[in-house]
């Protein structure tokens, strides 16, 4: 018999993942399964050009070809392609032209999250673009932002209204071809955020895209295509969450990035999916190619993320750096807890002279969770004067976890200077005690140890954002000491 | 207040502490002396409640309460706190963040409301300058890269802003030079009052200079084995713990 502790306690471990809800919501489906007719009715719903749809079936053909990734350190599943839905929109959701259009149950849904998207009630200076299942459901402070000359809208809208750059850019940095869940993108893509900042233009918010998988047996398929003209600045950030269910869900995004000469982009993420429960059971699969080009001399593009959620996260944010004296950086805070798996870092491609590149990558393990840093650092010939630092630190928490870096070296160049430092350790039963004697508690311990550990990455957050994912880290290492 | 009856105690299966007896009223400073593998830091561990230091007989009462059921946080909030002889460090957390954090966990325990930044700030403004520390340490990473005196001096800001009801001072005084000795004991008279406690533990008379303790205790073999005024403590620097080795040899 379960007595009234055990009642409360299970209670409290249901709670623990607080963006659990379901919203209830009239949705449209596209009957289950992937076949070219899927790709048809989707591009169909959101009224394509015929290049589009030609776009995405020829990377359905490729995509049937490719082999599953295999090499990160992950016990993946099969997939089960057909056994999932591939479009999924709110019936009342499409293309709304302001917030009053939008349903007020969307409203409140992402209010629970937290993210109150009247404008009166939002945080100064964010922008955001809510992504539900499929479809944005409303972008907010456009006027503001086109005053500006910049451009923040749904993909599925960029389509139509800014079509030359579209086709210029989508697939330019991720080619469809590039590996089997980008290629999948390329093929149902549903939406997304397009962003474009105009030459000589400092974006004057923050832009932000949250992403909500709500519907059951939905797969979330994004892409996101942000360009910068010459001497332009943004700062972009995204949010992720999904209720609670026992099945596996397929995320597969994609980010592109294009910053010109002397544009600098700053991209953060906290990723925050259902992570599967203390079994292990549900979950997100979050497989995402993240990728951005340093075009023009001296631009530089700024990856910081903080992924908390997810059963399995295979992510590797990257950066091309072609412009000479280009500048890319990679600051990485990675938490796993119970089950999770998380195979994550970047590839820095140094191309032009004098580039730089850093990378910050801060590994937490605990339960019985795996987690790997994999980067790679090449160096091209032509990349004369081409420095990188790199730093991979892995905490464990308990004695059934387990933190791996793999990093590769690629050097062309002799002028180059590489320098890698790696630590592994642990939190020490000293630390706790120290605390504890103090008056803190065991897990409000475990997160301020932690919180410390990745400082150095949380400080390249946005402030919005900093508060939040401090708050994220100890939530998702609740359950990890005692 | 912190009442300790035929206390025995284990570290990893060996018993360290074997019957110690001890009474310190509040208002009052003790002082325990004695040669070093004695038990002096395994007693303020076991006060404490760290893990792994198991009580085998006895008990420890805390204002008439039996600690043996309490989490060191609980005591912390009960109002003990402990000086620790090697500070630990915590890399990325500054000591302004841990001590906030530390300071509105006790309060919250205690259902006091939790104070905010302004408030905190002020606070520690205030006890900072009192013990002569340098602001650029409390925004470093906590007890990171101090030298012994800066850590120790940490550990009595430490106390003055939580001011607890008892603190136990565990080798407080070692690595100071006479200057940052001073600082310290200002730092602990200044809490001295007729409703709080103090178990200093030194190996020193020199600290005992600065800091007037009410009665000395010498700790051999985990217990203690002589009792007096402050006079004792003179007698022992005048004499060494020769007298008491006997006694601690028994126990190694």
């Amino acid at each position: 018999m379960a007595d009234k502790e055990t009642v409360a306690a299970v209670k409290k471990i249901s709670e623990r993942y607080d963006a659990g809800f379901i919203t209830d919501i009239e949705m449209e489906l596209a009957p289950k399964g992937l076949s070219e007719d899927i790709i048809r009715f989707i591009s169909a719903k959101k009224n394509e050009p015929e290049w589009l749809l030609d776009w995405r079936l020829k990377a359905y053909k490729h995509w049937q070809q490719m082999p599953e990734p295999r090499w990160a350190k992950l016990r993946l599943p099969d997939l089960d392609y057909q056994d999932a839905y591939y479009y999924a929109a709110p019936k009342s959701g499409n293309a709304p032209k302001s917030l009053d259009e939008v349903d007020p149950k969307l409203l409140e849904t992402y209010e629970k999250l937290g993210i109150p998207l009247r404008e009166q009630e939002i945080l100064a200076g964010v922008a955001v673009d809510a992504v539900f299942d499929s479809v944005s459901v409303a972008t907010t402070f456009r006027e503001n932002l086109k005053e500006a000359g910049v451009v923040f809208c749904s993909i599925s809208e960029a389509v139509h209204d800014y079509p030359e750059l579209i086709k210029k850019y989508l697939g330019s940095v991720v080619p469809m071809t590039d590996n089997k869940h980008a290629c999948l993108n390329a093929a149902v893509f549903t939406d997304g955020t397009f962003v474009y900042i105009p030459e000589g233009v400092r974006c004057p918010m923050e832009l932000s895209t949250y992403f909500r998988i709500n519907e059951a047996k939905t797969g979330q398929f994004e892409r996101t295509l942000i360009v910068a003209e010459k001497g332009s600045y943004v700062s972009y950030l995204e949010g992720c969450t999904a209720p609670m269910r026992d099945e596996n869900q397929l995320h597969a995004a994609v980010v592109e990035l294009i910053a010109m000469e002397d544009a600098e982009i700053k991209y953060s993420t906290v990723q925050n999916w259902y992570p599967g429960d203390e079994e292990g059971k549900g979950g997100i699969y979050n497989f995402v190619t993240k990728r951005g080009i340093c075009k023009g001399d001296r631009s530089k593009i700024s990856w910081t993320q903080v992924e908390t959620g997810s059963a399995i996260t295979w992510k590797y944010p990257s950066c091309i750096l072609k412009g000479d004296g280009s500048v890319g950086e990679f600051y990485s805070v990675a938490i796993t807890n119970h089950y999770q798996q998380a195979d994550t870092g970047t590839k820095m491609i140094h191309l032009g002279k004098n580039t730089k590149s850093r990378i910050i990558a801060k590994g937490i393990s605990a339960g019985k969770s795996d987690s790997t840093y994999r980067g790679l650092v090449r160096i091209s010939p032509k990349a004369e004067g081409a420095r990188n630092f790199t730093q991979c630190d892995s905490l464990l928490i308990g004695e059934e976890c387990g933190a791996h870096t793999v990093p590769y070296i690629e050097n062309r160049n002799p002028s180059a200077v590489i320098e890698h430092e790696a630590t592994t350790s642990r939190i020490g039963d000293d630390q706790l005690f120290y605390c504890r004697q103090r008056g803190i508690g065991e897990e409000e311990a475990v997160a301020l140890i932690v919180n410390g550990f990745c400082r150095d990455v949380m400080q390249h957050l946005p402030m919005e954002f900093a508060v939040e994912a401090q708050k994220l880290v100890g939530i998702s290492l609740e359950g990890s000491v005692g | 207040m912190l009442k300790i009856e035929n206390l025995h105690a284990t570290v990893g299966g060996k018993e360290v502490l074997k019957g110690l007896d001890l009474e310190v009223p509040a208002g009052e400073v003790h002082a325990m002396m004695g040669p070093n593998g004695s038990g002096k830091s395994t007693l303020s561990y076991v006060i404490a409640g760290r893990d792994g230091y198991e009580i085998t007989k006895g008990r420890i009462l805390f204002d008439g309460k039996d600690t043996a059921e309490m989490e060191p946080e609980e005591r912390a909030a009960a109002g003990l706190f402990l000086a620790f002889q090697y500070p630990v460090e915590i890399p990325g957390v500054t000591t302004t963040n841990f001590l906030k954090t530390a300071l509105n966990a006790v309060r919250k325990a205690r259902g006091e409301k939790e104070l905010d930044a302004v408030a905190f700030l002020k606070l520690q403004k205030e006890k900072t300058a009192a013990l002569g520390i340098d602001t650029l340490m409390l925004k470093r990473g906590l007890n990171v890269g101090f030298s012994g005196g800066e850590k120790k001096r940490n550990e009595v800001l430490q106390l003055t802003m939580l001011s607890p009801k008892f603190a136990v001072l565990d080798e407080t005084d070692s690595g100071l030079d006479i200057d940052a000795l001073k600082i310290v004991a200002e730092g602990v008279n200044s809490l001295r009052g007729a409703d709080r406690g103090f178990l200093v533990i030194t190996h020193y008379q020199r600290l005992l200079d600065y800091i007037k303790p009410d009665r000395v205790h010498v700790l051999a073999g985990g217990k203690i084995v002589k009792s007096g005024g402050p006079e004792l403590a003179l007698e022992l620097e005048k004499d060494g713990y020769g007298v008491f080795a006997e006694q601690n040899g028994k126990a190694a």
